[in-house]
């Protein structure tokens, strides 16, 4: 059986909602703090969490056209803050003044994943659930 | 329905899965932290810093702090509140944690104004004047100088004093020790060497109010 567009979405939302809590668990809880890249791909995962949701109940399948510019944005700003722990992009197009410079790695688990990794992969795979719902219910 | 019903299950879970980790997150931290106090009390007590009240009270708080943090003013009164009402019974140790960037050199003035026996009466002015000499979280030194002329000190002398290698040392040696007691915001507390499970006035009370108890 074929995920539906709901299925998906709620998928989606699934993600979302860990990210966010995650993301507020390590900043609240832990006392981390976040870095400025932090905060924007914070401004696109957080209205996720509520826009998905509303969008599931009752469902609206017009919900992919709103959520995935959002994700979109966040995606491109974590590829961004992946780049640049990893030194690809020299810490000088950083927009970090003040505070925890972006190019801090504050967790590293395995060795490899960082928290602008996590932030990463789930950003790509909101962006793939929200596409493929995105296509099956404009089909 | 069933879907509305596994979405509120699944946030339910969530949530509860946020809740109970912060919850054994902290605990385990405060434990660690109680564990880590315990083993680095050299660290925590020095015979030259700063302090109030009866040098044998059965009741120990050490405080870092810093004069630019904003707790730290609101926590001072209540401090020595707690210290009026049960005279003799708790000693207050001040240590050196200058977090905010330019406040080092206020806490070099400080350390300065105690060798003119103007330690209380400095940190009081310059914690009712913070607003005048804290601008955007950031010290700056060179605005606490009509603070620091109110109290009469010499002001030639205070210059001289604040400039010594040793007050520098101390400072660098108050921030080493901070960090090994993980302190990383002012103002933190040790009553009797035990770190407050939770920041909060309420915390420290109860610890203090504890530490009276065994006291008695």
């Amino acid at each position: 059986m074929k995920p539906t567009a709901p299925t998906r979405i709620f998928a989606a939302w699934l993600v979302a909602a860990v990210a966010a809590l995650g993301a507020l668990f390590m900043s609240e809880v832990m006392g981390l703090a976040p870095c400025v890249l932090c905060w924007w791909q914070r401004i696109f995962m957080f209205p996720l969490v509520l826009i998905l949701a509303l969008g599931l109940f009752p469902f609206d399948p017009k919900v992919t056209r709103y959520a995935l510019p959002l994700a979109v944005m966040g995606l491109g700003l974590a590829a961004f803050h992946v780049l640049l722990t990893l030194g690809i992009i020299p810490e000088a197009l950083a927009p970090c003044r003040q505070g925890i410079p972006c190019k801090t790695i504050q967790i590293e688990w395995f060795g490899f994943v960082t928290i602008p990794l996590l932030s990463l992969f789930a950003f790509l795979i909101i962006n793939g659930l929200l596409l493929a719902a995105h296509r099956s219910s404009s089909k | 329905m069933k879907q509305r019903n596994l979405f509120i299950a699944v946030l339910a879970l969530l949530i509860l899965a946020f809740a109970g980790g912060a919850f054994f997150y902290k605990k385990q931290q405060a434990e660690q932290a109680a564990q880590n106090a315990a083993n680095n009390m050299a660290a925590l007590v020095r015979a030259d810093a700063q302090s109030f009240g009866n040098p044998n009270a059965p009741v120990h708080i050490v405080e870092f702090f810093d004069p630019a943090c904003g707790t730290c003013r609101e926590f001072y009164p209540l401090v020595k509140a707690m210290m009026t009402a049960h005279p003799d019974k708790i000693r207050l140790t001040m240590r050196y944690a200058p977090f905010h960037p330019g406040s080092e050199p206020v806490v070099k003035v400080l350390e300065a104004a105690r060798k003119q026996d103007k330690f209380e009466q400095t940190l009081e002015a310059l914690f009712a004047g913070q607003d005048r000499w804290v601008i955007n979280h950031t010290s700056h030194v060179e605005m606490t100088g009509p603070i620091l002329e109110s109290t009469g000190m010499d002001m030639a002398r205070l210059q001289n004093d604040a400039n010594a290698p040793a007050v520098a040392a101390m400072i660098a040696r108050d921030l080493a020790d901070a960090k090994t007691m993980n302190v990383t915001m002012t103002p933190e507390y040790f009553v009797n060497g035990r770190p407050l499970p939770q920041f909060g006035f309420e915390e420290l009370k109860k610890l203090v109010d504890d530490e009276l108890a065994k006291a008695r």
